[in-house]
C-alpha cells in the first residue's frame, strides 16, 4: 500500500518537473534567453597582489598607513567607517599620543551631549570612539549625495567577491563606456549623474571617480603616491578594517594545525596499537 | 612499560593537553572586551568644584566621588589619630602632594558594594561629616576612611593624576 | 539490550560501587559507548560520522552559548554586536568563526552519516526507529542552521527569513496569516529576531535529547555493518571501548584538522559576502541563497515553474521541497528488499551513485542563480531524486538478484584476509575490509 502510493505521488512530481521542463526547454530553443549588458560587459576584479595574500601573508604596516592616509584625505569626506574605532589605529603601528592626535583633528565630530546645556552638539573625537559618521543619517546622506547613500567601509572588502581586488579595481575602474557596449545595448547608456564602471555590479555607479591624480595624497614614507599605488594602498587599509584578526587568526591556525597533525598521527598509531591483536586473531 | 602503552598514553594525555589548550580561550572570552578597556580611563574637569562640594562620576562603570575638602574638613581629618583606625591611613597618603584638597575616592562601599551617600548636595553626609553608606550603617570620615558600621576599609583611592592644575586623568 | 557475551561492568574501587548503587551513571555510560556495547569488528571508516556529528554538535554549542553572551537580540544593535564580537571580544573572532564554519561542517559529516546509511541500508528492519529518529535530528538540524543564519541580521539573514517564511504564505488560504504569526509582523524586524534567537538557543538542546533516543534506540539492535549481516556471535564484535574509542579518536582528529584549516585559513569561503552587509527591508541582495547545505533543497523548490491545473508552481515547489525530506521517512518500507549493503546489491548500487551524483547536480544549481540552463537542469535532477526513492528503489527491491551474502561477519573478514594476504601486512586495517567502498 505504502509503496503504491508513493509510485504514483514519484509519478507526479517527476512526471510534472519533466513537463515543466519540456516548457522551459521549449521557450529556450524558440525564445533564447538574451544576454544583459551586466553579463556582457561586468568585469571579474583585477588580478592584484598583497603582502596579505595566501596563507602566511601579513600586513605590510606602512602600507594601512598610506592607505589610512588615503581613506581620511578623500573616502572619509563621504564614507562612514562605524564599526573601526580610532584606539584600533595602534595596530597601524601609530602609538598611543599619536592615535589621540588623529582623533583630536579628526575633521568630523563626535556627536554628543553638551555637559552644560544638554543639548545635542558634538566634541572632537577620543581614542575610544569609533570614526563618527559624515551623515547624521541615510536621509541626510542620500540628500548630500544625488539620492545615492554613501556605503560605510568597514566591511567592504568582506561584503564583495575577491574584496581586496574588488575595491582597487572599483577604483582604478573608471573609463569612458565602450563603443561596442552602446552599438550593442543603446538603451544602457550611462544616466546623467552616473559614471561608467565595468568592475560594478550594474556597471554604472553614484560615486565620481575618487582618485585622479597622481600626488592627490602626499605620502610621508617617499612612495610615490600614483593613482594605482592609492588605490592599492586604501584597498589594503580597508582589508585591514574588514579583518582587523586576520594575523592573530592566520597565527593561532598555524600552531593548531601543527598540534593537531601530532596529536591525530599519535592517535592513529594507538589505533594501530589497540587493533593490532584483533589482527592476529582474525 | 611496553611500547604500545606508553603510545596510548601519549595520544590520551596529547588529546588532554589540547583540551586544556582550548578552554583557554574559551576562558578568556569573559574578560573585558576591548571597547571596554578602552573606557577604563576618565578625565575630570575640577574647575567648577567649589570647596565644600563634591561631584559624582563614573570610573570603570563604577560611581567616583571627587571632593574639594574645605580647610575645616581638611583639620578635621588632620586631628584624627590613625592609630585608632580601622584601616589606618593619614589625609597625606590618600591625596596628592601638595593638591590635599582634592579627595578622590571611589563611590563603592567597601563593605558590600553600595553607593554610600554624602557626594549629593544636601545628603547625609553621616557622623563623622564624610560619607555615609545607608544599607548597612557605614559612615566614613572627611578623608573618607571607614570609621563606624560593618565596612572593613577606607573608600579605595583610585590612581589618578593631575593633568593640569583643574584636570585629572583616573586610569 | 545488546548481547549476552556484553561485558558487564564491575566496579572495583568502593567509590565506584557505592555510585553503581545510587546513581548508576558509569554502568550506563560502559554499557553505551564503553566496553558493554560490542559492535561489529568490520565497520569501515564510514561508520566514524556518528561521533563526529555528536563533536559537532558540541562545538556549536560551546561556542554558541559563548556568541550569546556578546550577542544582542535587537533588529537596532544585532548585526553590530556581531561585530564587536569580531573586534573588540577576546577571541570573540574564533568563536564566530568556529560557530559558523561549525555548522557547514555539522552538515557535512551529517550528509554523509546519511548517505553511509542508505548505501548500507542502515534504515531496514530491525533499525527502522534509528532511522526515523535520525530524520527528526536532521529536521531540527536545519530549522535550527535556518534560524541561526537569521541572527546577524546581514542582507542574506534578513531576506532568507523572508524567502523562507514566504514558504508557508504559499500556503492557500492559511498562508499569509501563518506567515505573520511566524514574523511576528508583515516583515521581519524586531519580533522574529528575538523568537528566532530564543529557539535558536533551545533546538540544540532538543537535539540533543533525541541524539539520545537514537542511540538509545541504536543499542537494541546493535551497529549495522558493512555487510548488513547481522551479528551471530562474540567472533563477530569487538567492544566499543577500546577499540571504536581509538578509531573514532582518530576520526576526530582528521576532522578537526580539515575544521581548523577551513576556519583559519578560510572562515569566509562557505559564507556569503551579502552577510557582512546589515540588514535593509529596501534593498534585495541581486542573488539570494541559502547556505550551501541547503541548496539540494532550494533547486527543487523553484524547479516548479508550471501552475498543475489550480495549484499554483509557487504552492507546488513548497510542497516538493517539504516531500523530498517527508519521503525518507517511508524509505524503510519503501525499499523492501532483504538484503541490507549496497555490495551485494548490483543495480542498487549503480542507482545509489546517480543519486549521490544528481543531489551534488541539484546542489550546484541550488546555488546557482535562477536563470537557465540551470532551473531545466533542477528540473531533470528533480524529477530523479522523486523518482528514485518513490519508483526506483521499489522496483529494484522487486527484481533485483542480490549476490550472495557471506555467512558471517567473520567469515567475511576471514575471506577479505585470505584474499589480499595481508594479515600481517597492515594491522589495524581489519577494522575495513571494504574501503573501497567510496568508489
Amino acid at each position: 500500500m505504502v509503496r503504491i502510493g508513493a509510485f504514483l505521488v514519484g509519478l507526479f512530481f517527476a512526471g510534472w518537473l519533466l513537463i515543466s521542463f519540456l516548457f522551459g526547454a521549449v521557450a529556450y530553443v524558440s525564445d533564447p534567453p538574451q544576454p544583459t549588458v551586466e553579463h556582457e560587459f561586468h568585469k571579474a576584479p583585477k588580478h592584484v597582489s598583497f603582502s596579505f595574500d595566501g596563507p602566511f601573508g601579513r600586513y605590510d604596516r606602512q602600507q594601512l598607513q598610506r592607505g589610512f592616509q588615503v581613506f581620511k584625505e578623500v573616502c572619509s569626506a563621504c564614507h562612514s567607517l562605524k564599526f573601526v574605532a580610532f584606539r584600533d589605529l595602534e595596530a597601524l603601528g601609530y602609538n598611543e599620543a599619536e592615535v589621540k592626535a588623529i582623533a583630536k583633528q579628526w575633521a568630523i565630530k563626535t556627536p554628543d551631549v553638551d555637559p552644560k546645556t544638554g543639548e545635542m552638539s558634538t566634541r572632537d573625537p577620543v581614542p575610544a570612539d569609533h570614526f563618527p559618521k559624515p551623515f547624521a543619517n541615510n536621509v541626510a546622506a542620500a540628500a548630500a549625495n544625488n539620492n545615492a547613500i554613501p556605503p560605510d567601509l568597514s566591511l567592504m572588502t568582506k561584503a564583495r567577491h575577491h574584496g581586496s581586488a574588488y575595491v582597487y579595481s572599483l577604483i582604478t575602474g573608471y573609463q569612458p563606456q565602450p563603443a561596442e557596449l552602446l552599438r550593442e545595448f543603446p538603451d544602457a547608456k550611462t544616466p546623467e549623474g552616473l559614471h561608467y564602471n565595468p568592475y560594478f555590479a550594474n556597471l554604472n555607479l553614484a560615486m565620481a571617480p575618487p582618485l585622479t591624480a597622481e600626488g592627490q595624497v602626499s605620502y610621508g614614507d617617499g612612495t610615490k603616491p600614483t593613482v594605482d599605488q592609492m588605490a592599492k594602498d586604501v584597498a589594503a587599509f580597508l582589508t585591514w578594517t574588514a579583518e582587523p584578526k586576520l594575523e592573530n587568526r592566520r597565527r593561532a591556525g598555524l600552531a593548531t594545525i601543527v598540534f593537531l597533525l601530532i596529536a591525530t598521527g599519535l592517535a592513529y598509531m594507538a589505533y594501530q596499537n589497540i587493533w593490532a591483536d584483533k589482527k592476529k586473531a582474525a | 612499560m611496553r611500547r604500545r602503552d606508553f603510545i596510548n598514553i601519549a595520544a590520551v594525555s596529547f588529546a588532554g593537553m589540547g583540551a586544556v589548550a582550548v578552554v583557554v580561550p574559551l576562558i578568556d572570552q569573559m574578560n573585558p572586551s576591548a571597547d571596554v578597556l578602552a573606557l577604563a580611563s576618565t578625565e575630570v574637569d575640577l574647575s567648577a568644584i567649589q570647596p565644600g562640594q563634591a561631584i559624582k562620576t563614573t570610573f570603570r562603570s563604577q560611581p567616583l566621588f571627587v571632593r574639594h575638602l574645605t580647610p575645616k574638613e581638611i583639620a578635621e581629618a588632620d586631628k584624627v589619630d590613625v592609630a585608632t583606625l580601622r584601616d589606618p591611613q593619614t589625609l597625606e597618603e590618600r591625596t596628592v602632594d601638595g593638591k590635599k584638597q582634592w579627595l578622590i575616592t571611589m563611590g563603592v562601599c567597601t563593605h558590600l558594594g553600595c553607593v554610600p551617600l554624602g557626594a549629593g548636595e544636601g545628603e547625609n553626609r553621616g557622623e563623622y561629616g564624610g560619607y555615609f553608606c545607608p544599607c548597612h550603617g557605614s559612615s566614613y570620615d572627611t578623608a573618607a576612611r571607614i570609621r563606624k558600621g560593618p565596612a572593613p576599609k577606607n573608600l579605595e583611592v583610585p590612581e589618578f593624576k593631575f593633568t593640569s592644575d583643574t584636570a585629572i586623568l583616573v586610569g | 539490550m545488546s548481547f549476552p557475551w556484553a561485558e558487564h561492568y564491575t566496579p572495583k574501587h568502593p567509590v565506584m560501587q557505592w555510585m553503581d548503587e545510587k546513581l548508576p551513571l558509569p554502568r550506563l555510560v560502559y554499557n553505551a559507548v564503553g566496553a558493554g556495547y560490542p559492535v561489529p569488528r568490520n565497520l569501515n571508516y564510514f561508520w566514524n560520522f556518528g561521533v563526529l556529528a555528536g563533536l559537532a554538535l558540541v562545538i556549536q554549542i560551546v561556542t554558541g552559548v559563548i556568541m550569546a553572551m556578546h550577542y544582542g537580540a535587537n533588529d537596532l544593535v544585532a548585526f553590530a554586536t556581531v561585530e564587536q564580537t569580531m573586534r573588540d571580544v577576546n577571541s570573540g573572532w574564533l568563536m564566530r568563526y568556529a560557530h559558523a564554519n561549525g555548522a557547514s561542517f555539522f552538515f557535512i559529516v551529517v550528509y554523509l552519516h546519511i548517505f553511509r546509511g542508505l548505501f548500507y541500508g542502515s534504515y531496514k528492519a530491525p533499525r527502522e526507529m534509528v532511522w526515523l529518529l535520525g530524520l527528526v535530528i536532521f529536521l531540527l538540524m536545519m530549522a535550527t542552521a535556518f534560524m541561526g543564519y537569521v541572527l546577524p541580521w546581514g542582507q542574506m539573514s534578513y531576506w532568507g527569513a523572508k524567502v523562507i517564511t514566504g514558504l508557508f504564505g504559499a500556503i492557500p488560504v492559511v498562508g499569509e496569516p501563518i506567515q505573520t504569526w511566524l514574523l511576528g509582523g508583515f516583515a521581519p524586524g524586531n519580533a522574529s529576531l528575538n523568537r528566532f534567537f530564543s529557539l535558536h538557543f533551545l533546538l540544540p538542546f532538543v537535539i540533543a535529547g533525541v541524539i539520545i533516543l537514537h542511540i538509545w534506540a541504536l543499542h537494541i539492535p546493535g551497529s549495522n555493518n558493512p555487510t548488513g549481516v547481522e551479528v551471530k556471535g562474540p567472533q563477530d564484535t569487538v567492544p566499543f571501548h577500546p577499540y571504536y574509542t581509538a578509531k573514532d579518536g582518530f576520526g576526530a582528529g582528521v576532522f578537526l584538522i580539515i575544521f581548523s584549516i577551513m576556519l583559519f585559513y578560510a572562515p569566509n569561503y562557505l559564507g556569503h559576502p551579502d552577510n557582512y552587509i546589515e540588514a535593509n527591508p529596501l534593498s534585495t541582495p541581486a542573488h539570494i541563497v541559502p547556505e550551501w547545505y541547503f541548496w539540494p533543497f532550494y533547486a527543487i523548490l523553484r524547479a516548479f515553474t508550471v501552475d498543475f491545473f489550480f495549484v499554483p508552481a509557487k504552492l507546488l515547489g513548497v510542497l516538493a521541497m517539504f516531500a523530498s525530506i517527508l519521503l525518507l521517512f517511508f524509505l524503510p518500507w519503501l525499499d523492501n528488499s532483504p538484503v541490507r549493503s549496497g555490495n551485494y546489491r548490483p543495480t542498487f548500487k549503480k542507482f545509489f551513485w546517480i543519486l549521490v551524483i544528481d543531489v551534488l547536480i541539484l546542489g550546484y544549481c541550488g546555488g546557482a542563480p535562477a536563470e537557465e540552463p540551470y532551473v531545466m537542469i533542477s528540473q531533470v535532477a528533480a524529477a530523479y531524486y522523486f523518482a528514485h526513492f518513490l519508483i526506483v528503489l521499489p522496483l529494484i527491491a522487486r527484481f533485483e538478484k542480490p549476490l550472495p551474502l557471506p555467512g558471517s561477519i567473520t567469515e567475511s573478514v576471514l575471506n577479505r584476509h585470505n584474499i589480499k594476504g595481508e594479515e600481517d601486512a597492515l594491522p589495524g586495517m581489519g577494522a575495513d575490509p571494504q574501503p573501497s567502498n567510496a568508489g
